[in-house]
């Protein structure tokens, strides 16, 4: 363990201000433009924007899991002191797994499917807890069991498609969790599961960081889901987070048009559908220059220095920052 | 009281598998009002698809009635059905509308085909018109017609499904959870055509759901099963002020809320029990519900009416003991 991680006055995670590019057949991607963030210990972090905007980009980055055709001309990711952008591939394979874990999407199609969910809790902590075969099985029960599944000495040799949705990303939590990472990454761990389990599968997520003091990056795309669960809010539009802060203040009081947009558009405690915002255009091709506000084109606040000057940072207090020139 | 555009009596679909029969919709009452938008929701495995595709003939029902328009569907085979002229009165919006499209029909074609096959193409001139008009319906500009669905956004294709289903303009669409595919930007400018077509066109809508929110806004009505069974039914904002099963409880607390971040309401744990024979004599719920006693062993509660107003009925023995 790092000594930055046990000082808890360092943040554990910190994104400064991160370009990064993909080099494609038809040109280079703009995926990610000046991404600044830091994550407290045991604080949830959500990540809210719509398909395209580069949120699981931006988790797989601060992963170290990257695509070959990445390129990051600018900035860095730095976790628990450690450098991610220059960490050797095999330093990031030890880190992975074990101080950081990640929750996918589909639990059935993440997990292996002709192997019985056990064992691959199991491998996890064979590969990382340094722990004998007899050990890791133990641990892997007792894992199993903290996730609430029913009755775990049984089900550790149940395979994937013996178990439903719900129980499967239980699994995918178990396994996360097993090595007590200091931080969580969970990308849409709910999307595809029914309403009632994913609150189940929520709260157990916030429940086992809680209780070990873990720090979550949840991504989603529904930000009634992220105001419920999570401390502060990062919103992201075209690659950019166009506005960072605690939920409860963002979503009473949002700065940047397009928080304002997606509170109007995200349906709850609306009178009528009439009252549903929409919000105007589409995400612009990231292939083409692009100008310093990427909300321009959808924008009805825009001002002239909007397309010329370079986005500001306007902090707003209590770490709420938008980056806006005319902000609400 | 108007005679139901649609109406499902008993209906039935059971399929035989290794372990005994599975009862997918289990003696299923169904009604729907002309012009009525009614919600259709509950968990995956409850039986809501297929009740779905039984109601759109796209399926045998296994037992029971499906009265539409007057006329019995149900015993009508599916290679009749087809070419009834029943089936362009009742259309299908799709949940994917990227997987519901056919990727070598451009949009002329996608939207031409039901025309073709169950309405009056006419001319070529006719029947362009009528494609046009469909394609004008739902929003999309017209140089969109040479398009094929790679070429265009998940919005447009939405669109292009929606086209596909009012261009025979039925007097009932089947909408599948369709906007589950779609941001929410998108989502919202979608709900509101759909709002807008049904007012216009005087459609009546049975939209399945497990967003209950988006079910808010768009019906007047609400229909809850589970394992199979309605287990609940009323007026919209009555189901949400005052639910009576359990069951409808445990959806409406699973709403992601802002406003109740940092608390943990009761939580619905567990899975459905097994939908192969299950008793006859059992509540469906039984095993999951708070607040079961002996009896919800012993007779399976019918669905009746609850509260003074006669159309919200649940199937609870404890219904009117149960509130928000």
């Amino acid at each position: 363990m790092s000594a930055a991680v046990m000082t808890e006055s360092v943040p554990l995670l910190t994104v400064e201000d991160l370009v990064l590019d993909f080099r494609t057949r038809s040109g280079m991607v703009h995926v990610l433009d000046g991404i600044s963030l830091t994550l407290d210990r045991g604080e949830i972090l959500g990540i809210v924007g719509e398909s395209g905007s580069g949120k699981s980009v931006l988790a797989y980055a601060m992963m170290g899991l990257l695509d070959p055709a990445a390129q990051i001309p600018r900035g860095g990711i730095r976790f628990a002191g450690r450098d991610m952008l220059t960490e050797s591939e095999r330093s990031l394979a030890e880190t992975r797994g074990r101080e950081i874990a990640m929750i996918f999407q589909s639990p059935r199609t993440a997990l292996n499917p002709i192997r019985r969910v056990g064992a691959q809790v199991q491998d996890v902590l064979l590969r990382h807890a340094n722990v004998s075969k007899k050990e890791a099985r133990k641990r892997a029960i007792a894992a199993l069991a903290r996730v609430r599944i029913p009755d775990p000495e049984r089900r550790f040799d149940a395979y994937p498609f013996e178990l439903s949705g719900g129980l499967c990303q239980r699994v995918m939590i178990a396994m996360a969790m097993a090595c007590n990472p200091y931080l969580l990454i969970a990308d849409e761990p709910t999307t595809g599961l029914d309403v009632t389990t994913q609150a189940v599968v929520m709260d157990l997520i916030r429940e086992q960081v809680r209780s070990s003091n873990a720090s979550v990056v949840l991504i989603t795309h529904d930000l009634a889901l992220a105001g419920e669960y999570c401390d502060r809010i990062a919103v992201m539009h075209a690659g950019h987070i166009v506005e960072i802060g605690g939920t409860e203040a963002m979503l009473s009081a949002p700065k940047h048009p397009y928080t304002a947009r997606l509170i109007g558009a995200t349906p709850g405690g609306h009178e009528s559908i009439r009252d549903l915002a929409s919000i105007p255009g589409s995400l612009p091709d990231l292939r083409r220059d692009l100008p310093p506000c990427r909300f321009i084109d959808r924008c009805e606040r825009r001002l002239d220095c909007c397309a010329t000057d370079a986005l500001p940072s306007v902090n707003l207090g209590a770490d709420h920052i938008v980056r806006c020139w005319n902000p609400l | 009281m108007t005679t139901a555009i649609m109406e499902a009596v008993r209906l039935v679909k059971r399929y035989p598998t290794g372990g005994g029969m599975l009862h997918a919709v289990d003696a299923v009452d169904l009604a729907i009002q002309p012009g009525e938008s009614v919600g259709l929701v509950g968990e995956s495995g409850c039986g809501k698809s297929t009740l779905v595709r039984l109601l759109g003939r796209l399926i045998e029902p296994t037992e029971g009635a499906i009265v539409f328009e007057g006329q019995d569907i149900a015993p009508l085979p599916l290679r009749r059905f087809v070419h009834d002229k029943a089936r362009g009165r009742i259309q299908v919006v799709f949940q994917d509308p990227t997987e519901s499209l056919n990727p070598s029909l451009t949009v002329f074609d996608t939207v031409a085909d039901p025309i073709r096959r169950l309405g009056n193409p006419g001319g070529r001139q006719s029947l362009a018109a009528q494609v046009r008009k469909a394609i004008a319906l739902v929003g999309l500009p017209p140089e969109m017609e040479t398009r094929l669905p790679h070429q265009l956004s998940g919005g447009q294709r939405a669109r292009v499904g929606i086209a596909r289903a009012i261009a025979l303009r039925p007097s009932l669409l089947i909408l599948d959870e369709p906007t589950s595919a779609l941001d929410v930007s998108v989502q919202a400018v979608i709900l509101r055509l759909l709002a807008d077509l049904r007012s216009e066109l005087g459609m009546s809508y049975l939209f399945v759901s497990h967003d209950l929110n988006v079910v808010r806004l768009l019906c007047s009505r609400i229909v809850v099963m589970y394992l199979g069974k309605v287990v609940e039914e009323g007026p919209t904002e009555a189901m949400f002020r005052q639910p009576r099963h359990p069951y409808t409880r445990a959806l409406l607390a699973s709403i992601p809320d802002p406003a109740r971040r940092g608390h943990t309401p009761w939580r619905l744990e567990g899975s459905a029990s097994s939908p192969i024979d299950p008793s006859p004599t059992v509540c469906r719920f039984y095993g999951r519900c708070p607040r079961q006693e002996d009896r919800c062993a012993e007779t399976m509660p019918e669905l009746r009416a609850v509260g003074s107003d006669g159309v919200h009925r649940a199937a609870c023995h404890f219904a009117e003991e149960i509130s928000a």
